[in-house]
């Protein structure tokens, strides 16, 4: 393309001056970011509320766009759903027919399960959900693993719940907006979940990969008891997360642990369920910093 | 890059003599061209490894390339800060690597004037790949080093997403000169 002219103001005072403020302007920037990164790296709460108001102002167009998807959704399966729809109906409207019947039995199921656990005076060790909510999106360009959520204040979500869906655990939230909610991933590589193996109880700790993958650190060092295909669960040790949420299922060996895939993939869930707090007495004020400092 | 009308746009029932592009549309859909692309983490797309392009960076090369003078050269630090609010890194990562990269395609553009599409495809490859690089530095790569292999498909998908961006940014450019108002 032909050189553009107009970086040239030629003898016009007013024409140089703007061009020269331009670009003083311009490296302003540059120092304003980094200014505004040094401080937002070493306060990990700073520009939440910026952050959430941003959130809260997207949010109907996002929740609106986020209603159209019901199946597994990576990027092509987000393409590929629109041309599948009218397959999909048929078949829904089919597995509805039968699903009326298997709810019946279902309800008579419940109801002599309830009066068999009266019976042995059990008591329900599921938290009742604070809230349900779609997840409306994430920062699928960063390295990040964040989650935005449908819910927020107004729906009594607060920093620190934990996320999950019915396959596992999800995260927790990290900061909220009156209508959104912003969640860290287990797979964020600043996440670090407490966890044990379902069978027996070996404890360790989950921390993320940030691909999807979750590191296993065994807590006991020696030698490696695990296993390919060991399920873990929360174990709910240090508070926040309720224990015996599924998280991970072990795909691979390393020498101090083990590589699991997470459960719960976020993108193929319609609805998560937010969660109390597990134990109510925990330092709020160390939720807002992400946990993974103190224990690398 | 440069596009032709769309053929259903020729034929619009509107008068050709006498008019001329609106200004408000002429100098506001770059920028929110630009901001659209930054929204795109509120798409129903929800993924457990970086995979998106970052398509506001992209549109932003595509503006920079395609109409050098148009968006000013301090255009990095809003457009950088929006960014900021939605894509997840931390804040001031976009303001900085899109000033920067601003202030670079700046030079760019007095130092080699003469330039064709494939020049700019090249140096808008190397640029994308160094802000994803940069960018997930900031956001703590360096304490997973595995992540980085998790980001090799996006940064090729990004480059190769490089030349339908700037074809919509050509498009929009089109609509952007629509002669709408009368003089």
């Amino acid at each position: 393309m032909a050189p553009s002219s107009n970086r040239r103001p030629g003898s016009s005072r007013r024409a140089q001056y703007s061009t020269f403020l331009a670009y003083v302007i311009a490296f302003a920037g540059v120092i304003a970011g980094v200014a505004v990164l040094l401080f937002s790296t070493s306060n990990a709460g700073a520009f939440a509320s910026l952050r959430s108001g941003a959130t809260d102002a997207v949010a109907p167009a996002a929740t609106a766009a986020a209603a159209s998807r019901s199946e597994s959704q990576t990027v092509w399966s987000a393409l590929k759903g629109y041309f599948t729809y009218g397959v999909r109906v048929a078949r829904n409207e089919q597995e509805l027919a039968e699903a009326r019947v298997k709810l019946a039995e279902a309800a008579a199921l419940k109801n002599e399960n309830a009066r068999l656990k009266a019976l042995l005076e059990l008591r329900e060790s599921e938290p009742k959900p604070v809230a349900m909510a779609r997840l409306i999106g994430s920062t699928s360009t960063s390295t990040r693993r964040f989650a935005l959520l449908g819910a927020g204040r107004n729906q009594g979500v607060a920093v620190g719940m934990p996320v999950r869906s019915p396959l596992g655990l999800v995260g927790r939230v990290l900061e909220t907006g009156d209508r959104t909610a912003r969640v860290l991933l287990i797979t964020d590589t600043e996440s670090l979940v407490p966890v044990r193996r379902a069978s027996d109880g070996v404890p360790a700790f989950a921390a993320g990969r940030g691909d999807g993958t979750l590191q296993l650190r065994l807590i006991n060092l020696g030698t490696n008891p695990l296993k390919v295909g060991d399920a873990f669960v929360t174990s709910g040790s240090g508070g926040l997360y309720w224990p015996n949420t599924a998280i991970a299922v072990v795909t691979r060996l390393t020498r101090d642990g083990a590589i699991a895939r997470a459960l719960s993939d976020p993108g193929t869930t319609e609805f998560v369920e937010v969660q109390p707090l597990w134990e109510e007495g925990t330092a709020a004020q160390q939720l807002t910093a992400p946990p993974a400092a103190g224990a690398r | 890059m440069p596009v032709p009308i769309p053929e259903h746009l020729k034929d619009l029932p509107r008068p050709r003599i006498n008019r001329a592009p609106s200004p408000l549309l002429a100098m506001s859909l770059p920028w929110l061209l630009v901001m659209l692309g930054s929204l795109s983490p509120t798409w129903p797309i929800v993924s457990s490894a970086p995979v998106m392009p970052p398509l506001g960076f992209l549109f932003l090369l595509g503006w920079l390339h395609l109409r050098p003078g148009l968006l000013p050269v301090w255009a990095g630090l809003p457009l950088g800060l929006f960014d900021d609010l939605l894509s997840g890194q931390p804040m001031g990562s976009a303001i900085l690597l899109w000033s920067l990269a601003t202030i670079g395609m700046d030079y760019v553009e007095t130092r080699f004037p003469w330039r064709g599409f494939v020049q700019n495809w090249l140096v808008a490859s190397a640029v994308i790949a160094g802000y994803l690089l940069v960018a997930a530095w900031f956001a703590g790569v360096h304490r997973q080093p595995d992540l980085l292999l998790a980001m090799l498909p996006q940064i090729a998908v990004s480059i190769l997403a490089y030349p339908l961006a700037a074809q919509l940014v050509g498009l929009v450019d089109r609509l952007r000169l629509i002669p709408v108002r009368e003089v």
